[in-house]
């Protein structure tokens, strides 16, 4: 059942020998009054550099739990997890990777620029390297003009565009995205998937991506990790046929659907095994 | 959000200043009909018995400006205040702006003190478990004992160590001043979201540095109307510890001086004087504030 994916795709990175994030017989045990809660269960995964990778299940099936160990936010019970040959504490600490959350948790004292800043000045850089790089990274999500602006006075889609912006700005290898699109409307959703999509294309940073929305796992991804609850592990791990150079229209090509239809089949697996 | 942020102008100044107008209205009016009747015994007494037969309106006259009236009317109240301002000059102990400067002088330096305390020790709480078991029952009980109690004593130590002047009364007004601000602190700087501090740990962020660019900035909005509370807790310190010294300046011995020579309408201008002081204060605090979250914070 959670067959480790040894034999990933060819990966589009410089340095295709070590797996940009390696998961080993990693579990995570929380203590209740009753039974502990398996929120993850002895997963395996590797996930080669310049994948994009998407995490998709019911709720419960530990797949934000998997990303947060991964971003070093969760401590595992047991097992190994690598990011880039490091430990997650390491890899954090070395600002490897860059993270967006859910809600876009921008600082509302904070300029929309000097948002995308923060984690830039963290990192001790001079003032003007980091306005000239937050200013890039702005036009990269199509913000510039708004650099002024503060947050509360930007629509929920471009916050999160900020959001994604000051993920980028130290230009991490790794990026971890937790059902970033989750919270807005479908139109906005779909024109953000294009532009992550375009960015993944331009830049090929390897991606692991949460969500729970079949489509936007099929037309981003090109692998899809199906998770399961209770106790949360991997299902299945489907290789996308689709391919790289992606388009919206894409989805309603046969292809596009019989890869959707084998991740519902895939989430109706492990729901009839939660139920038996 | 932002057409909350338009200007009413016009509608302010009915929604806000028609109130307040017809409040100061009802209370002058209250104070004159208390003068009428607390004065009316001793101004018969003294100034219209003798003089034989008197109306209504010589009875009313007379209670409303009498030379030592147990309630001294509004008009007398100011007409003094209003005398002490322009008839001496600035540095004369019978102008009461002189004394308004020496208890704003202690005010302000008690208040920094205690902002500056109340900010380090919210700081030091925040960020050990220890800290805060052991320092904040201290702090909480350090303000039930009454500063009128803790004043003397203060003044005799810190008197016996050859301090005397401002640093004595900036030391009382700090203790009333720091308490709230440290309150206020603690909540703010524990005020950020989960969200917010683990995106500051994504980025290997130091404690230093969440201090500064997370917990800080979001502590902001509680610091503000704590700084207002203690401004004024700190001009009734400062005053407080004018009393028990024999001070010679500061509003708080001139309401001494003038309970000792029966000046009634003399502690009443002190008094408002003392109510200006404060309301001056506040409003200084409140400019600040206005000037530093005018950006930004309008979000909540």
């Amino acid at each position: 059942m959670n067959a480790p994916d040894r034999q990933p795709r060819p990966a589009h990175s410089s340095s295709p020998a070590q797996p940009a994030v390696a998961v080993r017989r990693a579990s995570v045990i929380y203590p209740s009054a009753d039974a502990p809660v398996h929120a993850l269960s002895e997963v395996d995964l590797d996930i080669a550099q310049g994948e994009f990778v998407s995490l998709i299940g019911p709720s419960g099936c530990g797949k934000t739990t998997l990303l947060r160990v991964i971003a070093d936010l969760e401590p595992i019970s047991s097992g190994q997890v690598l990011v880039n040959g490091m430990t997650p504490q390491q890899a954090r600490q070395a600002r490897a990777y860059g993270y967006v959350f859910q809600a876009p948790a921008l600082f509302p004292w904070r300029t929309v620029l000097a948002n995308v800043m923060l984690p830039l000045q963290i990192q001790g850089r001079n003032k003007a390297e980091c306005e000239a790089i937050a200013r890039e990274q702005l036009g990269r999500v199509s913000l510039t003009g708004f650099e002024n602006k503060y947050p509360w006075q930007l629509s929920g889609g471009m916050q999160q565009r900020v959001s994604i912006a000051r993920a980028l700005g130290f230009e991490p290898k790794l990026l971890m995205m937790d059902e970033p699109f989750g919270a807005l409307d479908e139109i906005t959703r779909d024109r953000l998937n294009e532009q992550l999509q375009q960015l993944w294309q331009r830049e090929r940073r390897t991606v692991v991506f949460v969500t729970h929305s079949i489509a936007e796992a099929v037309y981003l991804s090109t692998r899809i990790v199906v998770m399961s609850p209770r106790p949360g592990r991997i299902l299945k791990v489907i290789e996308s046929t689709l391919p790289d150079e992606r388009h919206l229209g894409l989805r309603d090509t046969p292809e596009f659907m019989a890869l959707a239809h084998e991740v519902r089949e895939g989430l109706a697996d492990g729901h009839g095994a939660d139920e038996a | 959000m932002a057409t909350a942020l338009m200007k009413p102008d016009a509608i302010t100044l009915k929604q806000r200043v028609l109130p307040v107008l017809s409040i100061l209205v009802a209370v002058l009016l209250l104070w004159y009909a208390g003068c009428v009747g607390l004065n009316s015994a001793g101004a018969i007494e003294r100034v219209l018995a003798p003089k034989g037969p008197y109306s209504v309106g010589d009875l009313v006259h007379t209670t409303l400006n009498m030379q030592r009236p147990v309630l001294p009317s509004p008009h007398q109240v100011a007409a003094d205040l209003y005398s002490s301002l322009v008839d001496w000059p600035l540095d004369s102990p019978r102008n009461l702006l002189y004394h308004a400067a020496v208890t704003a002088q202690s005010t302000l330096v008690g208040f920094v003190l205690g902002t500056l305390l109340g900010v380090v020790l919210a700081a030091a709480i925040v960020h050990s478990r220890t800290l805060d078991r052991a320092l904040l029952p201290w702090i909480v009980a350090s303000q039930t004992v009454p500063v009128l109690a803790i004043a003397p004593i203060v003044l005799v130590i810190l008197g016996s160590l050859g301090f005397s002047g401002v640093a004595p009364k900036a030391a009382i007004a700090m203790y009333l001043c720091f308490f709230p601000v440290t309150v206020a602190m603690v909540q703010g700087l524990r005020s950020p979201q989960r969200i917010e501090t683990e995106l500051m740990h994504t980025y290997a962020a130091s404690r230093t540095q969440a201090f500064w660019m997370l917990r800080l900035p979001a502590a902001l909005p509680f610091l503000f109307p704590s700084l207002r509370v203690a401004i004024a807790a700190g001009v009734v310190g400062a005053m407080v510890a004018e009393l028990p010294t024999g001070a010679q300046a500061g509003l708080g011995a001139k309401l001494l001086t003038g309970s000792y020579y029966g000046n009634t309408v003399g502690i009443w201008s002190a008094l408002v004087m003392s109510a200006l002081l404060g309301l001056g204060l506040t409003s200084a605090v409140a400019g600040v504030e206005r000037l530093v979250m005018r950006r930004g914070s309008a979000a909540q």
